[in-house]
């Protein structure tokens, strides 16, 4: 902790809208009279944090992984190109909001020495919008997206080729990837291809874009993570880049997974193994 | 009857995700080693929110998109031979450097300045949620403020807009869900996740109608100085990320099973 530097973090929570939630954030910042003002990087900060730094004349940075202080410096280190490249910067200018990864926010308020204060929409705008309410992604029911479980589990787009009898397994492929979900309590994610097949949207009713990891989904942050029916390209694997071990089931010996993106890679039917492993988890 | 949209699609270019990344130093900070040279695509966020507006387009006659595009010239070009000929288009472009490590705010008041030059406001200003290069998602709330929209709505998914203009927005949040709502009017500004269409094939009529207008837009972008702003760049690597993968082909699929198993419960 930097004793000669003064930092604010505040607790952000909830739903808000922007025309309110701009004003009340820009007065925050600018009340705190903080040269570093912390910000959880949720929803709800995602929308408006940038808009009210730049109303309270202050730079932001998002999606910030580290703050390290030394001699009256920040350091702050963020990933670009997709968790590709990752990146070390300061600013000379104050205020300074860093929004942070949500699941580093608390780590990082405690290791710059900042008491995160709750956050009041007091001062809010007038606005044209009205938030109705909240719903889960997807058709099924139950949201299949749990960041908090401990195994990310990926169906890829295998899952909806023909198999060996040459015909498709829909039904099958939906009962298995459900069962084990409900057995294993893991979070469901997906390929790019699989949510963009317009046949899949109508069969696996339980998964929706957001259940995409990769370029232009999630990245998640597991312990373990389990692909199946998957291949394991760049674009996709980038959403990974948090998930610390990862096993894949795949047809192909020579897919991207077994190119130094996994630990272990089964060469299997992930159909046959998946039903097996639903069986033997009770 | 509902009046046509004048909808913005701002939206620019990132490297080829297939690509190999390594960064390097330059006089200007830092940057990709052979940038000039890699292949590029439309952002990928961007990319959906082009789609939607396009598809939004068609459900009132009259109604037009515009893509403003920030980006150096010749790429801008490269990348439009594909982009044009996806959905009916025209471009407002803007000459600058674009990529991960230029600064969202000068990028930002470039776009706004383009979007202000337009012959008409527009009803809606589109974007991604965040770029697929500096990945921080601020770009379009910064263009947002400085355009004076007071409605902005973040990783929207699905967008109806209703006869009396009013509209319906789902925006995702955490832990798998959307926060539904509603707006009684333009303009908003809106910035895509993935949403829900697909790609639209390549259409080289479209293409070729598209192109009678892009050329001379790219003819007269002007050009603008987008840097790094006020950040000090101390440091830009990619994370040895390799590991030693074992691959095992003969086993049972009882014993994969077995070995999963446990490997979950451990």
């Amino acid at each position: 902790m930097d004793q000669g530097m003064k930092i604010a973090a505040f607790n952000i929570e909830g739903n808000g809208t922007f025309a309110q939630d701009v004003p009340a954030m820009a007065e925050a910042i600018k009340a705190s009279g903080a040269e570093i003002v912390l910000l959880p990087g949720n929803s709800r900060v995602k929308r408006s944090a940038a808009a009210a730094a730049m109303r309270a004349g202050a730079e932001i940075d998002t999606n910030v992984v580290d703050v390290e202080l030394a001699d009256g410096k920040a350091v702050a280190r963020r990933w670009v190109y997709r968790q590709r490249i990752l990146t070390a910067f300061s600013r000379a200018a104050r205020p300074w909001v860093i929004v942070t990864d949500p699941s580093l926010f608390g780590e990082i308020c405690a290791k710059t020495g900042a008491a995160a204060v709750p956050f009041t929409a007091a001062a809010g705008g007038a606005t044209r919008t009205a938030v109705k309410g909240v719903e889960n992604a997807g058709t099924g029911g139950e949201s299949t997206i749990k960041p908090d479980a401990k195994l990310l589990f990926v169906a890829g787009a295998g899952w909806t080729k023909k198999q060996a009898d040459g015909a498709l397994h829909f039904d099958e492929a939906a009962a298995t990837i459900t069962g084990f979900l409900k057995k294993s309590g893991a979070s469901l994610g997906s390929s790019k291809s699989l949510v963009d097949m317009p046949e899949a949207a109508a069969a696996f009713t339980f998964m929706s874009h957001m259940n995409q990891v990769g370029q232009t989904g999630a990245t998640p942050r597991h312990q373990k993570g389990l692909s199946t029916c998957c291949h394991g390209e760049e674009p996709h694997v980038v959403g990974w880049r948090f998930v610390n071990e990862r096993r894949a089931v795949n047809l192909d010996a020579n897919c991207g997974w077994a190119q130094g993106k996994a630990d272990v890679v089964y060469v299997a039917d992930a159909f046959a193994v998946m039903a097996k492993v639903n069986e033997l988890m009770g | 009857m509902s009046k046509p949209l004048n909808i913005v699609v701002c939206g620019s270019l990132v490297p080829d995700p297939l690509q190999t990344l390594e960064p390097v130093q330059t006089p200007q900070g830092p940057g990709l080693k052979n940038e000039q040279m890699l292949p590029s695509v439309l952002d990928p966020w961007a990319a959906c929110a082009l789609y939607e507006a396009a598809a939004l387009a068609k459900t009132r006659p009259g109604s037009k998109v515009t893509l403003v595009a920030l980006g150096p010239k010749a790429k801008l070009q490269q990348l439009m031979m594909t982009v044009a000929q996806k959905v009916p288009l025209e471009l407002a472009a803007v000459n600058a450097p674009a990529g991960g490590f230029t600064d969202a705010k000068d990028t930002a008041a470039e776009l706004a300045k383009a979007i202000k030059a337009l012959p008409t406001a527009p009803d809606f200003v589109f974007g991604g949620c965040a770029s697929a290069s500096r990945d921080a998602g601020v770009t379009l709330q910064f263009v947002a403020e400085a355009l004076g929209i007071t409605e902005f709505f973040n990783a929207v998914d699905e967008l109806k807009v209703a006869d009396d203009d009013s509209f319906t927005v789902k925006e995702r949040i955490e832990g798998g869900q959307y926060l539904v709502s509603t707006c009684t009017g333009f303009p908003a500004a809106i910035g895509w996740a993935t949403g829900s269409l697909p790609e639209p094939p390549n259409n080289p009529q479209t293409g070729m109608m598209n192109m009678r207008g892009v050329m001379p837009a790219l003819m007269k972008a002007p050009a603008a100085n987008v840097g790094a702003g006020g950040i000090a760049w101390e440091k830009a690597e990619v994370p040895a990320a390799k590991r030693d993968t074992v691959v095992k082909k003969d086993m049972s699929v009882e014993d994969i099973a077995k070995e999963i198993v446990e490997w979950i419960k451990a």
